[in-house]
């Protein structure tokens, strides 16, 4: 790594920054891949990766959208190891993912996080992106290496499948266990993966 | 965090006029993301962090 060509203040601020957005990192990781263990791994794979790319990074741009796409570049790589094959872990999540308190209704948060690991990948990252994580359409894009108007149809496509699941209370158990499904979603991801660029025009 | 990188661009915020086409359970997505933005950080990102110093 040739990080020497970054001064030592520069070096301090770049992990000041990266240490404010590992929790959100973990919050994408967790929306991707379901198991917190695994997510967390991700995500210590992703700072491992942006520590050493650091050079790459123009300051004063967003480190959370840089680092997203690291987490979701090695999210792919790992999918396509079959790493993570979607496994659902019930009582971590129905632990750790329990609605505030003061919620009118409360929304059952584990059978939203468990319909949204139904979906196809490069649906679900678009919806996480933008419905959870507040990037706009186009970080969203950028992020992600397509169109602006490809995010905006996987994210309208996302959350007609949530909403048909959840309001009709039909949420697969195991979909991605299925083996239909899963063949369906390592397709997808090839298509996804086609369009992935990893940092560099970021 | 960095939050306010975006403030015009949050999705879900209450006055925004992007949501209107938002379904019901649109905030529990963002309650999902922000329930786990609000862990405390496990000691193995503070020790991760902690190292990078040192790998350079």
């Amino acid at each position: 790594m040739e990080n020497s060509k970054r001064s030592a203040a520069e070096k301090a601020d770049f992990k000041r920054e990266l240490t404010e957005v590992v929790p959100h990192l973990r919050a994408f990781a967790r929306g991707l891949c379901g198991r917190p263990d695994m997510a967390d791994d991700l995500v210590q794979e992703t700072m491992l990766k942006a520590w050493a790319a650091q050079e790459r990074f123009e300051p004063g741009t967003s480190m959370r959208a840089w680092t997203f796409v690291i987490l979701r570049n090695a999210y792919l790589t790992d999918m396509r190891r079959n790493r993570f094959r979607g496994e659902y872990d019930e009582g971590v999540a129905e632990r750790i993912l329990t609605a505030p308190a003061g919620q009118e209704e409360p929304i059952h948060l584990s059978d939203m996080h468990r319909a949204l690991l139904t979906l196809p990948p490069e649906r679900r990252e678009a919806l996480l992106l933008v419905g959870a994580g507040g990037f706009s359409y186009e970080e969203a894009a950028n992020i992600c290496g397509c169109a602006v108007g490809t995010i905006k149809s996987r994210v309208g496509r996302a959350r007609a499948a949530l909403t048909s699941m959840l309001e009709d209370g039909d949420i697969p158990q195991r979909s991605i266990g299925d083996a239909r499904a899963h063949r369906a979603i390592l397709q997808e991801l090839d298509d996804v993966a086609a369009g992935k660029g990893i940092a560099t025009k970021v | 965090m960095n939050d306010n990188e975006t403030p015009n661009q949050r999705h879900n915020a209450d006055d925004g006029d992007t949501t209107v086409d938002q379904p019901e359970w649109a905030d529990g997505l963002r309650q999902l993301y922000d329930s786990v933005v609000d862990e405390p950080l496990p000691d193995s990102f503070k020790d991760l962090l902690s190292k990078l110093d040192d790998k350079s």
